[in-house]
C-alpha cells in the first residue's frame, strides 16, 4: 500500500508534461535540413514498395476480421434469414421495421434515457471534482485520481454482478433505506419497470466519472497557473473561476469525454445482459441486446443487423455533432 | 494557492466521498469473497471459496483460456501495429492516406455490426469455438487504435537517429526493431497495457464465438456461472474477484500507463 500510494503521488505531477512533451513532438521532426528526394524517409534508389511489408500483415487481418463482416453485415441487412436455409431479398424492409416497429424503437428509447446517466452525470460529476482538485491544493490527489479510475478499469460483467447484488431485494441498498426508514422506496430494482434503466444507469455514472474526471485533470493541468492567481486575486469563488476559467478552457476535453461516455452508453451490451437479460418484460432491451437476441438467439438474422447499423450510424452521428459543436464554440 | 479553510474542508469531505463511493462495491466483493455461505457458519475469513470456485466453477479453465487470448492480442495485435504505424509514421508510398483511414475506420464502427456477420462467416468456415476465433477478430478490432497511436510515436522520432543508423548500413527492419521500437518503450507499454485490458474484459465477440460455451473466457464463465449458481452469492463473489483481479492488479502498478493511455488516446483520436 505504501509503495503504491507513493507512486501515486509522485505519478501526479507526471502527465501533464509528458503530455505536452508528446504533443510537441507529434507534430514536426526537428528542423532537419530537407533535401528533395530524401523526404520519402527510404534511401536513396530504395524503392517505396518495401512500406506494403510493414502493412500488409495489419491490412490483411483488418480486412478478413473487421472489413470483410462490416460489408457482409451490410449486405444481410436488406435480408430476411433465419441463419440457416437460403435468405429472402426483402430490400429496405427491415430499415423501415427499425423505423416504424415500437418493439424495435423501444431500445433506442431505453439507450437515450441511459445517455443521460452514462454520460450526462459523468461529466458533471468529474467536471465538479476535478474544478474542486484543482482550485485546493489536495494533499493524496494521485491516490484519489487513482481510486476514482479503477471502476473503469474492472470488467463489466463483474461490475454487472456486484451491482446486482446491491440492487437485490435483501441488498444493502434496500437495507440502508429501510435503516432510514425510506421502507416504501426499498424494492427490487431491476424487477422494476419503472426504475430497472435508472438502476443500470447509475452503474454507468459509477463507471464514467472516474474517467471524466481523469481527463478534466488533464487538461486543467494545462492552464497557466497565473490565470487562476489573478482570478483569485479579483476574488472570484469557487463557481466563478468554474464557468469563466475551468469551463472554457475544457472544450477539448469535454468533446472527448462526452464522445467517449456517449458512445459507452448507446453500446451497453454486458450490464444488461448480466444484470436484467432486458427485462423486466421488455424494460431495460438496449440496441446492442436486441442486435445479439435478435440475431443469434432468435434467428432473425436480418433484422438483428440492421439494428445494428442503424445503431452504428447513430453513435457516428453522435460523434460528430458533439465534435461538430466544440470545434464551432472553438472557432467562435 | 490559497483557498479557504471551509472550502478546503469541503473539498476533502466531498473527494472523501466519492472514494468511498467508488471503492464500496469493490470492497463489498471483496468481503463477499472471504466470507462462508452458510448461515450461522462462523464469520471469519476463508479463502475456500477461491478453491471451490476454482475446480467446481471452473474457473480455473476460464483464466487459462484468457490468458491465452490475451497474451496472442496483445502480441499479435502490438507486433502488427507497430510494423504499420512505422511505415505509415515514416515512409511515404501510393495510397498511404487512403490505407491509413481504412484502418481509422476500424476506430468508429462498433464491434456490434461486425460481430454477428462475423459468427456466420466463421461458422461457414468452421472457426467457431477456436482460439481462432477469439483472437483474430479481437486484434482486428485493436490495429485501428494501435496503427493510429504508433504512427504518432514513429512521426515524432528523430530523423537524424534514422540517418546515422543507415549511413552504418542498417535496413528498416533493423532501424525499426532494434532502434526506434526499443527508444518507443514507454509508448508501447501504454499501448500493451490498454491492449491487455481491452481483451480481458471483452464479452460480446467471445459470447458469440464460442456457442458451444468450451472455450469460455473468465468474463462470460463468471456471466454463466451467475445464471446457474444464484444460491451461492460468496462463490460467485470468488468468481468475479479471479475475473477483476488481474486487470485491477496490473492496474495498481501500472496506473501511469493505464490513466495516460486513456487520457492520451482520447485526445490524440
Amino acid at each position: 500500500m505504501t509503495s503504491h500510494a507513493s507512486s501515486a503521488a509522485a505519478d501526479a505531477s507526471i502527465p501533464p508534461r509528458t503530455d505536452r512533451r508528446q504533443a510537441g513532438a507529434s507534430g514536426e521532426p526537428p528542423a532537419a535540413p530537407r533535401r528533395p528526394g530524401r523526404r520519402t524517409g527510404g534511401a536513396p534508389g530504395e524503392p517505396g514498395l518495401i512500406a506494403y511489408a510493414y502493412v500488409a500483415p495489419a491490412l490483411v487481418v483488418f480486412a478478413l476480421f473487421l472489413l470483410a463482416p462490416l460489408v457482409y453485415a451490410v449486405q444481410l441487412s436488406f435480408y430476411e434469414w433465419d441463419g440457416l436455409g437460403l435468405g429472402t431479398w426483402v430490400g429496405l424492409d427491415n430499415y423501415v421495421a427499425v423505423f416504424t416497429d415500437p418493439e424495435l424503437r423501444a431500445p433506442f428509447g431505453h439507450a437515450l434515457v441511459l445517455v443521460v446517466f452514462f454520460s450526462l452525470l459523468p461529466v458533471t460529476f468529474g467536471m465538479l471534482l476535478a474544478a474542486l482538485m484543482t482550485r485546493t491544493r489536495v494533499r493524496g490527489a494521485g491516490f484519489f485520481r487513482t481510486v476514482l479510475f479503477l471502476p473503469q478499469v474492472v470488467a463489466l460483467t463483474v461490475v454487472a454482478v456486484v451491482w446486482r447484488q446491491i440492487y437485490a431485494p435483501t441488498g444493502p441498498l434496500n437495507d440502508a433505506l429501510r435503516l432510514v426508514g425510506l421502507d416504501g422506496f426499498a424494492r427490487g430494482w431491476l424487477g422494476d419497470r419503472d426504475w430497472v434503466l435508472v438502476a443500470i444507469g447509475l452503474v454507468g455514472t459509477w463507471v464514467g466519472t472516474g474517467l471524466c474526471t481523469v481527463l478534466f485533470l488533464a487538461g486543467l493541468s494545462k492552464v497557466g497557473r497565473e490565470l487562476y492567481e489573478s482570478s483569485r486575486l479579483d476574488g472570484a469563488g469557487f463557481w466563478a473561476e468554474l464557468r469563466f476559467i475551468s469551463l472554457p478552457s475544457l472544450r477539448g476535453e469535454l468533446a472527448v469525454a462526452l464522445t467517449l461516455t456517449m458512445v459507452a452508453a448507446l453500446r451497453t451490451f454486458d450490464l444488461v445482459y448480466v444484470m436484467t437479460g432486458g427485462g423486466p418484460g421488455n424494460a431495460s432491451r438496449v440496441p446492442s441486446y436486441e442486435v445479439y437476441d435478435r440475431a443469434i438467439q432468435e434467428g432473425d438474422v436480418g433484422t438483428g443487423i440492421t439494428v445494428a447499423l442503424v445503431l452504428t450510424v447513430v453513435i457516428l452521428a453522435a460523434t460528430w455533432l458533439v465534435n461538430r459543436i466544440a470545434d464551432d464554440r472553438e472557432a467562435a | 494557492m490559497r483557498t479557504s479553510r471551509a472550502e478546503r474542508t469541503t473539498t476533502y469531505v466531498v473527494l472523501v466521498l466519492a472514494a468511498m463511493l467508488a471503492l464500496y462495491p469493490i470492497g463489498l466483493i471483496l468481503v463477499k469473497a472471504v466470507q462462508p455461505d452458510a448461515i450461522g457458519a462462523a464469520s471469519g475469513v476463508d479463502l475456500g471459496n477461491f478453491a471451490e470456485a476454482w475446480d467446481q466453477g471452473e474457473f480455473g479453465s476460464y483464466l487459462r483460456t484468457s490468458v491465452i487470448v490475451t497474451a496472442c492480442v496483445v502480441v499479435g495485435a502490438t507486433l502488427l501495429s507497430s510494423l504499420a504505424g512505422y511505415a505509415f509514421g515514416t515512409m511515404r508510398f501510393r495510397g498511404s492516406t487512403a490505407l491509413f483511414y481504412l484502418l481509422l475506420l476500424g476506430l468508429m464502427v462498433p464491434s456490434e455490426a461486425v460481430v454477428i456477420p462475423l459468427y456466420f462467416q466463421l461458422r461457414s468456415v468452421g472457426l467457431l469455438d477456436t482460439y481462432t476465433a477469439l483472437v483474430l477478430p479481437q486484434i482486428a478490432q485493436s490495429l485501428a487504435f494501435g496503427t493510429f497511436w504508433m504512427r504518432a510515436y514513429f512521426r515524432s522520432t528523430s530523423r537524424e537517429v534514422v540517418e546515422a543508423a543507415r549511413l552504418d548500413g542498417a535496413g528498416h527492419l533493423r532501424i525499426f526493431w532494434s532502434i526506434l521500437l526499443p527508444m518507443g518503450r514507454p509508448a508501447v507499454t501504454t499501448m500493451m497495457v490498454l491492449f491487455f485490458m481491452w481483451t480481458w474484459n471483452e464479452f460480446l465477440l467471445p459470447l458469440v464465438v464460442i456457442p458451444s460455451g468450451d472455450l469460455l473466457t473468465a468474463p462470460l464463465g463468471l456471466a454463466l456461472f451467475q445464471g446457474q449458481y444464484t444460491a451461492g452469492t460468496s462463490l460467485l463473489a470468488a468468481g468475479a474477484v479471479m475475473v477483476a483481479f488481474p486487470v485491477v492488479v496490473f492496474y495498481l502498478f501500472a496506473q501511469r500507463h493505464f490513466i495516460r493511455g486513456m487520457v492520451d488516446g482520447a485526445t490524440k483520436g
